[in-house]
C-alpha cells in the first residue's frame, strides 16, 4: 500500500469532501494563499477558488463564530485553528454557542461545524504553544472530540468528522504532521466513536490517543522484548463520545489498564477513563488503573525538561510494570 | 459616512399608523404581563424586559421579508414577536413549557425558531454578532439576497466579538444590518463610564461600514433608516449600521435596584415614550380617534391574555426527554 504523510491524508480528506459536497468549506488564518501554516490545505485555493478556501485575519472568535452562523444556515463549515492554543481565543463561540445550539433549540437548530489544527507540543515551542486542551472540548456535552494518530485514520475521521451533524474538535499533534503511514486508495471513513486496537496483548491493556499512541507502542515492543509482557494498545481516536465496548472488551481480557495521555493529569480526559474503568470494569480489574501524563507543569522551552516533561516510553514502560506488579 | 440621527421622514397613512402602534402595542402588553408572571413566579430565571425600546424592534423587522433573519440578544421578547413568532409560543417557552418555541430548553433569554428565521436569543453579550455575520455570509456565498440582522446592546461595543466581526463584515461585504441598541447603560454601567468614544455608529464607520445615529423612541424615524438600510444591503452594497438612541423604562433584569439612575432622568425619557409618541403623532393628524386607540389596544391585551391562557393550559417536557438533542444521535446511540 502507498504512504503518505499525516497532513497529506489530512489535504486528501479535505479535498474529497470539498469535490463531493458544495457546501464544505474551509476558513482559517493562511489557509489559502499560503497554503496552511502545516501545509494541510496545500492547493485547496487553486481547486476550489477562493469562495471555498478563505483566509481569515487573525481572529479566532471571529472566525469561529461566523463558521457557528454559516453552519446554522445550512453550510458545512471546517474551521482551521492554526494551533487549539489560540483556539482558547474562540472558546465561547464554541462552548456556548456550537455546542448548545441543537439542545438549546430543542432539535430546531442543527450547527455541523468541524473546528480542526494542530495541538500539543511541538518541540522547543514554551508553554503558550505546547498545550494538550482536548479537555476543555471533550468536558462539554453537545461537541464531539476526534484526535487521529496515523495518516489513515487522520484521512478516515475527518472525511467522518465533516459529515457528522454535530460540532467536532479535531485535534491534530503537531509532530505528526511529516508521520508517513500506510493510507488506501479508495475511499473508506473511520467511523466515529469507534477507538481501535493498534496492537494486540494478553497482559495490560494501555489506553491512549493521537501522538502517544506511537509512544505507547515503542513502549510495547520494548516491554516484550525486555519483560515478555504482551501490551494490548487500545487507540481511543474519538475521546467523546468514548468507545466503551472497546475498552470493556480489552480489561475483561487482560485485566488491567494504564492511561497515557500527552495532556497534563488533572482534570484531563484520561482521568475519566480512568474513573470509568474503575467504577465499570471493577470487578474485572487485577491492578489499580495506572496513569502516565505530561508533567502537571506548564511547558519548559529548555532541551532538557521538554523531554522530562512529556510522557516517555521508560515512564509508559514502569506503569505497565507496576500495573503488572513487576 | 456618519450621518446625523434622522429627523422623521416618513409620511405615512391610517393603516400603516395603526399597524406599527399596535406592533408596538403587542409587545409593550406582552411584557407587562410577564412582570406581572414573574411576580407570581410563573416565570422564573433571568427576565429583561424591552420596555421603552419597542419602536427599534417594530421599526426594523417590519422592513424585513419572512426569509430575512433575525438574532437578538436576552432582551429579545419584542423581536421574537415581531418576527411572526406567536405570543403563545413565546409566553408557554417563559413558562417552561413544551409548546413554547425551545419547547421549555431556552427560556426568557434563548427564544429559537428556524421556521421563522429568529436564531435566538443569545444570553452572551456580544456574542450573537459572530453568528449573525456567518448568517450572512452563508446568504452570501449561495447567492441568496436575504439579510441578516443583528441586535444588540451598547454594552456589546466594548467586547472583541463587536470589533471582530464589524471588520469582517465589512472585510467580505456581507449582508448584514448591525442594529446597535443603545440605551445609554450597560447593565448598570453609564455609556461615558464604559465607552471611550460613546458615539457608537463612529466606531462601525471606522471599519468602513456605512453608519448613522437614529433617534430610536420614533417608530418613524426606525423604519425610515432600516428601510434604506436594508433596500441597499438587498443591493449588495455590503453591511450596514444604525445605532438607535433608545432607553428602557424598566429595570436591567428583575432584579435590579436601579442604583446608578436618577428617577428623573427615567421620567424625563418616559415623556418620549415611542407609543405615547406615535399616538400623539397619528392624533395630531386625525389618522387616530380614541376609540381605534383603544381598539388596537384591547386586541394586544386579549391577545397576551390568550397567550397566558395557553401558557396555562400547557405542559412540561416528559422527563425522559432530557438528554434528547444534545447531539443528533438518539442518547442510545452514544
Amino acid at each position: 500500500m502507498r504512504e503518505i504523510a499525516f497532513r497529506d491524508a489530512l489535504n486528501e480528506a479535505l479535498a474529497e469532501e470539498m469535490e463531493r459536497d458544495p457546501d464544505v468549506f474551509l476558513m482559517g488564518e493562511e489557509v489559502a494563499e499560503y497554503n496552511g501554516a502545516y501545509k494541510v490545505s496545500k492547493g485547496l485555493l487553486d481547486q476550489f477558488g477562493p469562495r471555498r478556501v478563505i483566509d481569515t485575519p487573525i481572529v479566532e472568535l471571529g472566525f469561529a463564530g461566523l463558521g457557528v452562523g454559516a453552519a446554522l444556515a445550512g453550510l458545512k463549515p471546517v474551521i482551521e485553528m492554526m494551533t487549539f492554543n489560540f483556539a482558547i481565543l474562540a472558546l465561547d463561540q464554541v462552548v456556548n454557542h456550537a455546542a448548545k445550539a441543537r439542545y438549546m433549540s430543542n432539535g430546531q437548530l442543527s450547527c455541523p461545524i468541524v473546528i480542526r489544527g494542530a495541538g500539543g507540543a511541538g518541540g522547543s515551542l514554551a508553554a503558550q504553544h505546547s498545550q494538550s486542551l482536548e479537555a476543555h472540548y471533550a468536558h462539554v456535552p453537545g461537541l464531539k472530540v476526534m484526535m487521529p494518530a496515523t495518516p489513515k485514520d487522520a484521512k478516515g475521521m475527518l472525511k467522518t468528522a465533516i459529515r457528522d451533524p454535530d460540532p467536532v474538535i479535531f485535534i491534530e499533534s503537531e509532530v505528526l504532521y511529516g508521520y508517513k503511514g500506510e493510507v488506501p486508495e479508495e475511499e473508506y471513513l473511520i467511523p466515529m466513536g469507534k477507538g481501535e486496537i493498534k496492537r494486540e496483548g494478553g497482559d495490560c491493556t494501555v489506553i491512549t490517543w493521537s501522538r502517544m499512541v506511537h509512544t505507547v507502542m515503542d513502549a510495547a515492543e520494548e516491554l516484550k522484548n525486555s519483560d515478555g509482557v504482551d501490551v494490548e494498545v487500545l487507540d481511543l481516536r474519538t475521546l467523546r463520545p468514548l468507545d466503551k465496548d472497546l475498552i470493556r472488551e480489552s480489561v475483561k481480557k487482560t485485566n488491567r489498564v494504564v492511561v497515557v495521555e500527552e495532556a497534563w493529569p488533572w482534570a484531563s480526559v484520561g482521568a475519566s477513563v480512568a474513573d470509568f474503568v474503575a467504577r465499570d470494569l471493577f470487578d474485572w480489574l487485577d491492578a489499580p488503573v495506572g496513569r502516565v501524563n505530561q508533567r502537571d507543569v506548564p511547558m519548559p522551552y529548555a532541551f532538557n525538561l521538554e523531554p522530562l516533561s512529556l510522557p516517555s516510553v521508560e515512564r509508559v514502560a514502569e506503569a505497565v510494570k507496576k500495573a503488572c506488579y513487576l | 459616512m456618519t450621518e446625523k440621527p434622522q429627523a422623521r421622514v416618513e409620511n405615512i397613512d391610517r393603516d400603516r399608523g395603526h399597524y406599527l402602534l399596535h406592533q408596538m402595542l403587542r409587545i409593550r402588553r406582552l411584557e407587562e404581563r410577564c412582570a406581572d408572571l414573574y411576580a407570581q413566579t410563573k416565570i422564573r430565571g433571568f427576565l429583561h424586559l424591552y420596555i421603552g425600546e419597542e419602536a427599534v424592534a417594530v421599526g426594523v423587522i417590519d422592513a424585513l421579508r419572512d426569509d430575512d433573519a433575525v438574532l437578538g440578544t436576552y432582551r429579545e421578547h419584542g423581536h421574537a414577536l415581531m418576527k411572526g413568532m406567536s405570543a403563545e409560543s413565546i409566553m408557554a417557552e417563559m413558562y417552561g413549557n413544551v409548546e413554547g418555541c425551545s419547547m421549555g430548553r431556552g427560556g426568557s433569554m434563548h427564544l429559537f425558531s428556524k421556521e421563522h428565521r429568529f436564531f435566538g436569543g443569545h444570553a452572551i453579550v456580544g456574542a450573537g454578532l459572530p453568528p449573525t455575520v456567518g448568517l450572512a455570509l452563508a446568504d452570501k456565498m449561495l447567492g441568496r439576497d436575504r439579510v441578516t440582522v443583528g441586535f444588540f446592546g451598547d454594552g456589546s461595543v466594548a467586547e472583541g466579538e463587536f470589533h471582530e466581526s464589524m471588520n469582517l463584515a465589512a472585510l467580505w461585504q456581507v449582508p448584514a444590518l448591525f442594529c446597535c441598541e443603545n440605551n445609554l447603560y450597560a447593565m448598570g454601567t453609564a455609556l461615558d463610564r464604559h465607552q471611550s468614544q460613546p458615539d457608537l455608529h463612529l466606531k462601525a464607520a471606522s471599519y468602513g461600514i456605512p453608519s448613522i445615529q437614529v433617534d430610536g423612541m420614533d417608530v418613524l424615524a426606525v423604519s425610515h433608516a432600516a428601510r434604506r438600510a436594508v433596500a441597499a444591503i438587498r443591493d449588495g452594497s455590503g453591511p450596514q449600521f444604525i445605532e438607535f438612541l433608545t432607553y428602557r423604562f424598566r429595570a436591567h433584569s428583575m432584579f435590579d435596584p436601579e442604583l446608578y439612575r436618577d428617577k428623573a432622568e427615567v421620567e424625563k425619557w418616559k415623556e418620549r415614550d415611542p407609543i405615547k409618541n406615535l399616538t400623539t403623532y397619528l392624533r395630531e393628524r386625525d389618522l387616530l380617534t380614541e376609540q381605534e386607540y383603544d381598539e388596537l389596544d384591547q386586541s394586544a391585551r386579549q391577545e397576551v391574555e390568550r397567550a397566558v391562557e395557553f401558557a396555562e393550559k400547557g405542559s412540561l417536557e416528559p422527563v425522559e426527554d432530557l438528554l434528547r438533542f444534545v447531539y443528533s444521535e438518539p442518547e442510545e446511540d452514544r
